[in-house]
């Protein structure tokens, strides 16, 4: 009687023993290429480092300094909050519909549209936003308003400080539709073909019911990761603003969290600083992450 | 199929149209930027087209990157070995990893999870100080290993690879343990080939990740410096050197692209005999 639980223990350890062994690799490499090097630059944020003497202990003073005198960062905040709107969850229910519009098509098309979708993430080349957004009158932008007469002078798209902010957000949105974009078209090619025919039998009549009570449900695992993406791409954002704009960008008008973080890591070497306000930033992501995952959960119930 | 529903699909079909036209514009303007000779390149008004095609941007390129002291031909290998390391590693420890998060339970998977999403929002510059550290005390800087390793194991993949394996059913995994499978073999053989599109997925990410690898702060021998690296010297002149970048960045995307075709073909062949049941 005593052998039935015993040799259950002994098989799942002996179960669990393969499962450890599949995940040695990865662990192996995540844990000393990602976790060491993350748990080692989060205490970062609470020292004065400068990247040649050892971090000197400078308790919340990194914080405080943010909070309550540092007006440029208050600024990052305000730009990077108007621009995840847009980059978020604009671009969020953008890629799930162009995935499932997509995925309406015969699978000839399919492949066409979905390489003309995803190319942009490939070929990040600011050259060519520059070429377009040229404040001469030889960018594309500037040379087609004069001529239809939209504008009689060109516009300095890339340093006027009304425009900066919106440009960028729009290079963001467009470089950042990719990666969410594939990982929910994977997810919709996974939808078993059955599903539907069933639906039809219960009384779906068009598509819009098939996606609501069909297709969304059976894709939470892949709204989820997208979310996640979502998210770092628009919290994160900051490369674009810098290859594009420049560093600075005019009167700080795109100058995102990371911006910030860049200015006071790599220009001014205060890397504790610095970690600070990318600590900031994770705490935020984090529990917009949880909100997020609460949310589909619950819709999906 | 009812009339209703073809309306539909022309519709739908208008509607990716324009936002297609929209989405391949930047690049078709960076494809003809390219082959533009230099006398073309800044006239007003600015044409979307090419009237005497050149390839003297390519050419330029070629020149520039081909070093003193080392040809081209050795920054393709570079790029090409790391990149197809890169991709097989990740791809086979990803989805090994993912199956076992996803599928079996044991102590830690919580924790590991975690971590995982963690790492994914934890954006910081300082992590690359701290990863250069860890490299120098494995004796790896100015290794070719550098630029792998660190890429080998991203919480980006394993996320995907993970979210994709949970919507599979539990009673296939179960039907093959009744069989008398090991969790390797299901893994292998029963989970993974169903799972071509979220695989196909992980390699498009992992294959363009790991072209574009620099590694510009732990690689100092010219020797042992990827593609990206010499391309991107080659272009940064600014718009003097538009012609350049524009031909460089063309370069760059045709292997990812080619990757992409051959995926995408082994995600439809999946699509055409899915049979996977509850």
């Amino acid at each position: 009687m005593d052998n039935a639980p015993l040799r259950k223990t002994l098989v799942s350890i002996k179960k669990n023993k393969s499962a450890y062994l599949m995940l040695l690799p990865f662990m192996l490499f995540f844990t000393l290429f990602t976790i060491i090097p993350v748990l080692m630059s989060m205490p970062i944020g609470f020292t004065d480092f400068n990247m040649v003497q050892f971090p000197q202990f400078v308790g919340l003073s990194n914080y405080s300094a943010l909070f309550l005198s540092d007006k440029i960062f208050m600024q990052s905040v305000r730009v990077t909050l108007v621009s995840a709107i847009f980059t978020g969850p604009v671009s969020y229910v953008l890629c799930f519909l162009i995935a499932w519009l997509i995925n309406e098509m015969r699978p000839k098309l399919r492949t066409i549209f979905t390489l003309i979708f995803y190319i942009p993430s490939m070929s990040s080349v600011y050259t060519v936003w520059q070429l377009i957004f040229s404040g001469d009158s030889h960018g594309y932008i500037n040379a087609f308003l004069l001529n239809t007469g939209i504008i009689t002078s060109p516009v300095q798209w890339l340093t006027d400080a009304r425009y900066v902010l919106l440009v960028t957000i729009v290079v963001q949105m467009y470089l950042s539709l990719g990666t969410g974009f594939l990982a929910l078209r994977a997810g919709f090619q996974n939808i078993d073909r059955t599903w539907y025919e069933a639906g039809a039998i219960e009384g779906i009549k068009n598509r819009w019911q098939e996606l609501i009570y069909i297709t969304i449900p059976a894709m939470t695992p892949q709204l989820m990761f997208a979310a996640v993406m979502q998210i770092v791409s628009a919290f994160a954002a900051g490369t674009v603003s810098q290859n594009l704009l420049g560093f600075p960008s005019t009167d700080y008008k795109a100058h995102t969290i990371m911006n910030h973080a860049y200015d006071y890591g790599w220009i001014r070497y205060e890397m504790g600083y610095a970690s600070a306000i990318c600590m900031i930033l994770f705490v935020v992501m984090y529990f917009l992450n949880r909100l997020v995952g609460r949310l589909l959960r619950k819709y999906m119930d | 199929m009812t009339a209703r529903k073809r309306m539909g699909n022309i519709g739908i079909f208008i509607i990716l149209a324009i936002l297609a036209l929209f989405m391949i514009m930047p690049v078709y303007l960076t494809v003809i930027m390219s082959v533009k000779p230099i006398q073309e390149m800044f006239i007003f008004p600015p044409k979307l087209y090419v009237t005497e095609p050149t390839l003297s941007n390519y050419t330029a390129m070629f020149r520039i990157c081909s070093g003193e002291h080392v040809p081209f031909s050795r920054y393709v290998f570079n790029s090409v070995f790391v990149t197809v390391a890169v991709t097989i590693m990740q791809v086979v420890f990803s989805s090994m990893a993912a199956f076992c998060l996803a599928k079996v339970k044991f102590p830690g998977a919580k924790l590991i999870n975690a971590l995982i999403v963690a790492a994914l929002l934890y954006q910081s510059n300082v992590i690359y100080i701290m990863q250069y550290m860890v490299l120098a005390k494995m004796g790896l800087v100015n290794k070719i290993a550098a630029l792998i390793l660190p890429a080998a194991a991203s919480p980006i993949c394993i996320f995907l690879m993970r979210q994709a394996i949970s919507q599979m059913p539990d009673s296939v995994i179960e039907s093959a343990k009744v069989d008398g499978a090991g969790l390797f073999r299901i893994c292998w053989q029963v989970v993974m080939p169903n799972q071509k599109p979220a695989l196909m997925t992980l390699v498009i990410f992992t294959f363009q990740a790991a072209w574009n690898i620099q590694g510009g702060s732990v690689i100092f021998d010219e020797s042992l410096k990827t593609l990206p690296t010499v391309v991107m010297q080659a272009s940064a002149a600014g718009l003097s050197r538009a012609g350049v970048a524009m031909a460089a960045a063309v370069f760059m995307l045709v292997p990812p692209v080619i990757i992409f075709m051959l995926a995408e073909r082994h995600v439809i062949e999946t699509m055409a005999h899915s049979g996977l049941k509850e």
